[in-house]
């Protein structure tokens, strides 16, 4: 019996619901006047690094940032 | 063999035990584990039992028998809480199937939001904010829990930005070729079109 729920346009081109609520997030930010706009971006910069493993051993992290590297 | 299929349905339902539904467990834990608290003095009689984690935790505000006069709205973002404990006459949330009004009494509900108009209606004070998408959890109690991503005052809005949003995303969507591009465009045009008549109306 296939499922007959209705799907969100989202969902059915391949996105998560994450990815859509931070879209939306991204977007009403981008909108604000100009005191709350530059904290709400400054609130939500990320900064991290990603390390990805084989064979047991870590390769070269990449570092993900909104903040420019010297 | 049908015959011993339906006998065995019959027992098997009879045996097993239903476990106990969230709102059915009993909430004051005060007194403590007492599985815990028994193996413990078991063991060590003459030391008081440490306290459980159950303990710490207030319990569930339990469900009134008469209807209360009002709702206590708990809206929160990830970086505040933006009510907490409010009580509050009514709150009208953007739900996806449409705004929904939630007043003392409503029936439990989980409702996912989409970009919209909430309003916190407060005796004769009405408070007005745009959310970007979220949920909102009616228990039976009478509580609201309402979980935002983002959600801003009407006037920190900036309407110059919302039209060039809009019209830049109609053209997006026009111009788009595969379906993720157009679900992107898609969302940015439902964001500012709400964004607008937030604004508007």
């Amino acid at each position: 019996m296939a499922s007959t729920a209705a799907v969100p346009f989202w969902r059915s081109a391949g996105m998560t619901y994450i990815t859509y609520s931070n879209i939306c997030a991204n977007l009403v930010r981008n909108c604000l006047k100009e005191p709350y706009k530059s904290e709400a971006i400054s609130r939500e910069k990320v900064h991290f690094s990603v390390t990805k493993w084989a064979d047991g051993k870590p390769q070269k992290p990449t570092i993900r940032s909104d903040t420019p590297e010297d | 063999m049908f015959r011993q299929a339906a006998s065995r349905l019959l027992t098997r339902s009879t045996t097993t035990l239903r476990r106990l539904y969230s709102t059915e467990v009993a909430t004051d834990a005060s007194s403590g584990d007492a599985a815990f608290v028994e193996a413990w003095k078991k063991v060590a009689p003459n030391i008081d039992p440490p306290k459980t984690p159950i303990q710490f935790m207030e319990p569930r505000p339990p469900t009134p028998s008469t209807l209360p006069s009002k709702l206590t709205v708990n809206f929160v973002l990830p970086y505040a809480a933006e009510l907490s404990k409010a009580e509050v006459d009514m709150v009208i949330v953007p739900a996806t199937t449409g705004q929904m009004g939630i007043l003392p009494g409503h029936v439990p509900t989980i409702a996912e939001l989409k970009p919209g108009l909430l309003s916190v209606h407060e005796g004769n004070d009405v408070k007005k904010y745009f959310i970007s998408s979220g949920f909102a959890f009616v228990h039976s109690n009478s509580y609201a829990d309402i979980l935002a991503v983002e959600a801003v005052p009407l006037d920190r809005i900036d309407p110059a930005q919302v039209q060039k949003g809009l019209s830049e995303f109609t053209q997006k969507l026009n111009s788009a070729s595969t379906d993720l591009d157009k679900a992107e465009a898609q969302i940015g045009v439902d964001v500012h079109s709400a964004l607008n008549s937030a604004l508007t109306g």
